[in-house]
């Protein structure tokens, strides 16, 4: 059903779907936020949805910056709200192809409840939340997804909550599709943001992104932050979803993969059947 | 056109004022509902879920109140007319999204039937304490447009003026009723479809590459919605015409400007008020919604015992009348704020009129003053 593009587009053409008057953005020296961003870049370009249907959603933080700099229809709207908008859009027109980009802060932490009801639901929208276990744009504050024992700039003396496990916690919800990649895993986020444009229902993608903020309070370099993520990586399709927890300890691993990928039916399906059987008239 | 089904009949009806707001809302074009159970709005919900995809439209009860006005700004970015309805709680928590629909131009509507508030306060009675958050309730400055109905008639009236000013000006429009409005049953006439006003997005005429979505040579830009092809960014934070975000405080005093004059130069046309018997009239009472009828009886009790009074009663709250209003002060008269809260339209009445020809019965939430309270404070202040 799909066509989509098997090669990888050219330099130029990535130039031409980014919005370059908009250049230098905003993201720090080492940040991973800008390698997902080309990923999503490379994988519209590839799929076989029109470049005039994708339509990229954010709320606030780093990550929701990402809009700015891509030439589509974009919308950065506030903080933690991404999802509810996103499902107003693709409610009304489900010819869109919507996609979130959001931080752990912006997605699960301010954002939770959207996230759990919206899985629930299974709204057809692609969510990415890049994790990077802090808030960086506010300079370093603990959020959900911040691993226990982190110092950061509210937790002076190591963090004392635990984070959320989010593969773990999408796949109970019912979310049709769920994968985590780090910023390592450039090809791999390509072909799963392809998988997750064909998705009809909610398809959920962490990536695991260094922050020089996060690793800075932790006392590491960013570079580090990256060796460690090499060292400790496993590729487990079949994971036991219970074991993707993420640790400070470095002797633990960080489990990656397509974890769910099974037959779905979204809201957004649903709904326009019932429009049909009762008759409705799409132009009314 | 297709299947009308879930569009009413022209005729005579009796109707709840909830359910008229339904019907007008969707003669007006509404097709997309997200909103949040929460009374005494309830019934607007009920009849959105059972009407909308009848013609096509999409109803969603989401998970709370912030999630229901962020998918209304979502559906209409898709260039839909969406809306939602609540009360006082919900309201407060809509309000950071009305501050970015306001920030990006998004047409919206809010229909909000106050409860006597703060907090839960009567979550079954009536109050009139949201008038002031219509305007300030969102962090920094922005401007609204407020309809106050005070009939199941002018609750189907003045939604469909709301769509038409919300997609005319591009900004948040919040029809603001009360318990006793929206629950009362009373005749509502539909006009035929023909002889309703009902104003659509204005398009881009211009190619994407030249498009501006906050073209600064119009007062209101084009609206261009998603997936047409033009490629918008928008954001809420400050931006220029591009919509791009920038701190420079030139561009950023200008956008802000054009903001604030598109409703600004347009408010006597946006305005409505209605008078009666304000032409020789010594203390004229000044009251919307539910406080105004029982104002007009007290207004009619006090004309038989002679005393010469009259009825202002605001139809919009932002703008606000202020120029008819200081028109009548010209004549000489003044004026007695009836509401039921503890003094939010006397403040800005006394904006404009000098403060001892402005006289104040507060009331709080629960119940409408009485026409013989309010008669009682008019021979007060007739009497000294």
């Amino acid at each position: 059903m799909s066509r989509e593009i098997l090669i990888t587009p050219s330099i130029d053409e990535i130039k031409s779907l980014m919005r370059v008057e908009r250049l230098p953005h905003i993201w720090c020296p080492s940040c991973g936020i800008g390698i997902v961003a080309k990923a999503y870049v490379e994988a519209v370009l590839r799929s076989s949805i029109p470049l005039d249907k994708h339509v990229i959603v954010s709320g606030i933080g780093c990550s929701s910056r990402m809009p700015g700099y891509i030439k589509l229809d974009g919308y950065h709207v506030i903080h933690g709200r991404a999802i509810p908008f996103s499902v107003g859009l693709k409610s009304v027109n489900p010819e869109l192809e919507v996609t979130i980009f959001a931080g752990d802060g912006d997605l699960i932490t301010i954002g939770g409840n959207h996230f759990i009801h919206s899985i629930r639901r299974n709204d057809d929208i692609n969510v990415i939340m890049i994790n990077n276990y802090i808030y960086g744009m506010t300079g370093g504050q603990y959020g959900g997804t911040t691993p226990p024992g982190s110092r950061t700039l509210t937790s002076p003396y190591g963090h004392l909550e635990h984070n959320f496990n989010m593969p773990l916690l999408a796949a109970t919800l019912g979310a049709p599709y769920v994968a985590r990649w780090t910023v390592l895993h450039y090809r791999q986020i390509v072909d799963t943001l392809l998988e997750m444009f064909n998705v009809d229902g909610f398809a959920f993608l962490e990536v695991i992104s260094p922050c020089i903020v996060y690793t800075d309070m932790n006392r590491m370099e960013s570079i580090e932050f990256m060796r460690d993520l090499r060292r400790r990586v496993v590729i487990d399709n079949d994971a036991d979803l219970s074991d993707l927890s993420i640790s400070m300890d470095p002797d633990t691993r960080i489990v990656v993969g397509k974890f769910v990928n099974r037959e779905s039916e979204s809201f957004q399906t649903r709904y326009y059947r019932l429009i049909k059987k009762l008759g409705g008239d799409l132009d009314g | 056109m297709g299947s009308r089904d879930g569009i009413l009949e022209p005729g005579t009806y009796f109707m709840r004022g909830n359910d008229a707001c339904v019907e007008g809302a969707l003669i007006a074009g509404c097709r997309f509902f997200g909103g949040y159970p929460i009374t005494p709005s309830n019934e607007i919900s009920a009849l959105m879920a059972r009407k909308l995809p009848l013609i096509g439209g999409v109803f969603i009860q989401f998970e709370d109140e912030i999630a229901s006005i962020m998918g209304v700004i979502g559906a209409a970015n898709a260039g839909v007319k969406s809306m939602t309805a609540t009360s006082g709680p919900g309201f407060s928590l809509m309000q950071e999204a009305i501050g970015l629909a306001y920030m990006i131009e998004t047409p919206i509507v809010i229909v909000n039937v106050q409860r006597g508030g703060p907090s839960t306060g009567l979550p079954t009675q009536v109050g009139q304490g949201d008038f002031l958050q219509t305007h300030y309730g969102s962090h920094g400055d922005y401007m609204t447009i407020v309809y106050l109905p005070n009939s199941p008639q002018e609750m189907f009236d003045m939604i469909i003026k709301a769509f038409n000013a919300a997609w005319t000006y591009r900004v948040p429009t919040i029809l603001l009723s009360d318990q006793m409005v929206g629950h009362m049953i009373e005749r509502v006439v539909i006009p035929s479809l023909e002889d309703i006003l009902v104003v659509d997005r204005v398009k881009p005429d211009v190619d994407p590459e030249k498009y501006l979505p906050f073209d600064s040579k119009y007062l209101v830009p084009p609206m261009a919605v998603a997936g047409e092809g033009y490629r918008v960014h928008l954001t809420g934070l400050a931006h220029d015409e591009r919509g791009y975000p920038t701190t420079n405080p030139e561009t950023v005093s200008k956008q802000y400007e054009r903001m604030a004059e598109k409703i600004r130069r347009n408010e006597d046309r946006i305005i409505e008020w209605e008078e009666y018997l304000t032409h020789d009239a010594e203390l004229i009472i000044v009251a919307f919604g539910i406080t105004s009828r029982s104002a007009l009886k007290a207004v009619k009790d006090a004309r038989r015992l002679g005393y010469r009074v009259g009825l202002f009663r605001l139809k919009t709250g932002w703008p606000f009348p202020w120029k008819p209003l200081t028109r009548l002060a010209e004549q000489g008269c003044r004026f007695l704020v009836v509401e039921i809260n503890a003094g939010q339209v006397v403040r800005i009445v006394r904006e404009y009129i000098p403060n001892e020809l402005v006289y104040h019965l507060p009331w709080h939430p629960g119940s409408v003053p009485p026409p013989e309270i309010i008669l009682k404070k008019i021979r007060e202040v007739f009497n000294g």
